[in-house]
C-alpha cells in the first residue's frame, strides 16, 4: 500500500439538490494505483464515475475522504495529472502543433520556442499524426482530434494519466485503432493511467486491475478485478486466452446483476478494503486441458482474496 | 449556363437601380408653366417658386451632375459653411473612430470583469439595464453642460451608444467560454492572466467582435443626429447646413455617402470578425 502512486481514502460526494435535499452520489471510496498500473473504472451511468476522475485530477472537491499522490494530499489541478477528456477539448483556434505547445509550454514556461516545438513534435510523431501539425480541431477525424489529445497529455509528462471515456465518442473501428495505441504508448512509457470506461473489453485488453462500482446514489467499490491475462496482450489474440471469457462473464454478469444489489447482500463487506477478484484463475483446472497461450502468474489459487 | 447564373443577380441589381432612376426620372420632368408673378419678384425669390412649381425636387441628371462635382473636388475648404463632403465625411469619421475606440477600450476589460464574476454580473446588470435603452441624444445637454466643447461632446455620444452593445457582448462571450477549455487551462496549472489572454481571450473574440460590428453600426447611425445638434463640422451638420440652404442635391449626396461610408465600416468589421472566428 505505500509504494502506490496514488491512494483514495473514504472519498464521497454528496449534491445538495434544488429542495435542499442531499444526494450522496458514491460514498467511502477506498483503492490505489501503482506506479505504471494501468487502471480502469467501470461502472452504470449515474454511480458518479466522471466526479470520481475529477476529484483525482483536482478539478473537483470530493465531499469528504484524501487523495494522496506519492504520498502528498492534492489540493486542485496539477500537471503532475493529465486528463485525457471525453470530449477531446481542444482549442479549436490552434493548430495541432499550437495545442501541445500550449500545454508544453504551460508545463515548462522558461524554454525557448524552438525547445518547445522540438518537444512538442516528438509527442505528435508517437500518436502518429506527423504532417497534420498545421491543421486546426476542424479538420480533423474524431479519431485524429483524440489522438492529439492524449499527445497533449502526455507531452507535459505527467506522473499519471487520467482519462473520462476518452474513445466513447469514436466508431468502433477508430475506438480499436486508438486502443491498440495506448497499449503500445504505455508500454513504452510506462505510464501510471486511470481510465473510466463503460466498455467490457476496452477495460479487459487495457487493464491491469479493473475497479468495479456499484450503481448510485450510494455507490460503492463493489470488488477490484485483476487482469490475470499477461500484459503483452493483444486486440488480436485476445479472446484465444483462457482467461478472457471467465473474466469477461464475470465484468458482464456482475455489471447485469450484481451492481443493482450488491449493497443488500453483502454482509461482510468492508468498504476500506475491497474484495479482489481473480477471475480465471480459480477454475484453471477446467482450462489446463487447453495449450495455454501466455502462462497465468504464480498467484495463489483463490477467486477472492481479503 | 453556370457562367449565367453567377451573372443573374448583378444584372437584377441593375435592372433595379435603372428602374429606380426611371420613375424618378418620370417622376421630376420639369413641367412648364407661365410666370404668374413680375419679373422683379421672380428674381428675388428664384424662378422655381416664381413659376408656381410644386417642388423642385433633383432629377437623376442634377444628382449625378452634383456627385461629380463632389468628386472632383471632395476636400476643399472656403470657411466654416463651404466644405468639401470629402473633409466633413472625415471629420464625422474621426469622431466616430475617437468616441468607438474609447469605448471598446473601456468595455472590453469591463466586459470581462462581468464575464468572469457572476456577482459582478449580478452587481453591476440593474445599471446596465437602465443605461442601455437610453437614446445616446438624451446625453448630448450633460455632456455640453459638463464637458462644454461641442465637439467632445459628439465624441461623448459615440463613446456612450457604442459602450453598450460591446459591454453586453464581451461580457456573453466570456461567460459562455466553453467549461472543458478552462478546464483544460486548469489541469495544465495556467495562470489567471495567461489563461485570460490565451484561453478566454480567443474563445470570446468571435461574440466580441460581433458586438463590435453592431457598435459601429449604431455609432455611424448616430453621429449624424449628433452633429446635426452641435453643428460646426462633419456630415450630420452638411445635412443641415444644406437643409437650410434648400440645396437638395447636396443632401441626396449626403445621404449617398453616409451609406457608402457605412458599408464600408461595416465591411471592415466583418473581415476583422472572419479572422477570429474558428470553426468548431
Amino acid at each position: 500500500m505505500s509504494d502506490a502512486l496514488i491512494r483514495i481514502e473514504g472519498i464521497s460526494k454528496t449534491f445538495a439538490g434544488r429542495d435542499g435535499t442531499q444526494t450522496t452520489v458514491f460514498e467511502d471510496l477506498h483503492f490505489s494505483i501503482d506506479a505504471g498500473e494501468f487502471v480502469c473504472l467501470i461502472g452504470h451511468s449515474g454511480c458518479g464515475k466522471t466526479t470520481i476522475l475529477n476529484v483525482l485530477s483536482g478539478l473537483e472537491q470530493s465531499s469528504s475522504g484524501y487523495v494522496f499522490v506519492d504520498g502528498r494530499e492534492i489540493n486542485g489541478p496539477s500537471l503532475d495529472r493529465a486528463v485525457i477528456f471525453q470530449s477531446h477539448a481542444l482549442m479549436p483556434w490552434l493548430t495541432v502543433m499550437g495545442n501541445i505547445a500550449f500545454a508544453v509550454s504551460s508545463r515548462w514556461p522558461d524554454w525557448s520556442t524552438d525547445k518547445v516545438r522540438a518537444h512538442s513534435q516528438k509527442y505528435i510523431d508517437l500518436v502518429n499524426l506527423a504532417g497534420a501539425e498545421k491543421k486546426r480541431p476542424a479538420e480533423l477525424s474524431g479519431g485524429m482530434k483524440q489522438r492529439v489529445g492524449i499527445a497533449r497529455a502526455l507531452s507535459i509528462e505527467p506522473k499519471m494519466l487520467l482519462m473520462d471515456e476518452p474513445f466513447s465518442a469514436l466508431d468502433a473501428l477508430t475506438r480499436g485503432e486508438l486502443q491498440v495505441e495506448v497499449l503500445r504508448i504505455c508500454a513504452e512509457t510506462r505510464q501510471t493511467v486511470f481510465m473510466i470506461t463503460h466498455d467490457v473489453d476496452e477495460a479487459i485488453l487495457l487493464a491491469d486491475k479493473i475497479v468495479l462500482m456499484t450503481n448510485g446514489p450510494h455507490a460503492k467499490i463493489a470488488e477490484v478485478v485483476v487482469n490475470t491475462m499477461p500484459r503483452s496482450r493483444t486486440r488480436h489474440d485476445l479472446h484465444k486466452h483462457p482467461h478472457y471469457y471467465p473474466i469477461r462473464n464475470h465484468l458482464i454478469e456482475f455489471l447485469v446483476d450484481r451492481s443493482k444489489a450488491f449493497a443488500s447482500d453483502a454482509a461482510d463487506y468492508d468498504p476500506r478494503n475491497p474484495p479482489q477478484v481473480r477471475p480465471g484463475l480459480a477454475d484453471q483446472a477446467v482450462t489446463t486441458a487447453q495449450p495455454v497461450a501466455h502462462p497465468a502468474p504464480a498467484k495463489p489459487l483463490v477467486a477472492i482474496v481479503r | 449556363m453556370n457562367r449565367l447564373s453567377h451573372w443573374r443577380a448583378p444584372l437584377l441589381s441593375l435592372i433595379v437601380l435603372l428602374l429606380l432612376i426611371g420613375i424618378w426620372h418620370a417622376l421630376t420632368l420639369p413641367t412648364t408653366s407661365k410666370q404668374t408673378v413680375n419679373a422683379e419678384y421672380a428674381a428675388l425669390v428664384g424662378a422655381a417658386a416664381a413659376t408656381g412649381q410644386k417642388s423642385t425636387f433633383p432629377t437623376p441628371a442634377d444628382f449625378g451632375a452634383k456627385i461629380w462635382q463632389h468628386l472632383k473636388e471632395p476636400f476643399y475648404d472656403r470657411g466654416s459653411n463651404d466644405k468639401g463632403i470629402g473633409i466633413q465625411l472625415g471629420y464625422s469619421v474621426g469622431r466616430v473612430l475617437i468616441g468607438y475606440l474609447l469605448a471598446a477600450l473601456m468595455a472590453i476589460p469591463l466586459g470581462f470583469l462581468i464575464g468572469m464574476s457572476p456577482t459582478v454580473y449580478r452587481a453591476l446588470d440593474p445599471f446596465i439595464q437602465v443605461l442601455k435603452p437610453i437614446s445616446p441624444l438624451a446625453w448630448m445637454p450633460l455632456a455640453l453642460f459638463t464637458l462644454k466643447d461641442s465637439s467632445i461632446s459628439a465624441i461623448f455620444v459615440i463613446f456612450i451608444c457604442s459602450l453598450w452593445p460591446m459591454l453586453i457582448n464581451t461580457a456573453f462571450g466570456v461567460a459562455s467560454v466553453r467549461r472543458e477549455w478552462l478546464n483544460v487551462a486548469r489541469t495544465l496549472e495556467v495562470g489567471p492572466l495567461r489563461t485570460a489572454f490565451r484561453v478566454i481571450l480567443p474563445a470570446a473574440a468571435p461574440t466580441i467582435m460581433t458586438g463590435m460590428r453592431i457598435s459601429i453600426g449604431i455609432a455611424w447611425l448616430v453621429i449624424v443626429a449628433a452633429e446635426m445638434l452641435v453643428g460646426g463640422t462633419g456630415i450630420g451638420y452638411f445635412v443641415w447646413n444644406e437643409w437650410n440652404n434648400l440645396s437638395i442635391t447636396n443632401i441626396l449626396t449626403a445621404i449617398l455617402a453616409i451609406g457608402l461610408v457605412g458599408m464600408l465600416l461595416d465591411l471592415m468589421l466583418a473581415r476583422l470578425t472572419r479572422l477570429v472566428t474558428f470553426p468548431e
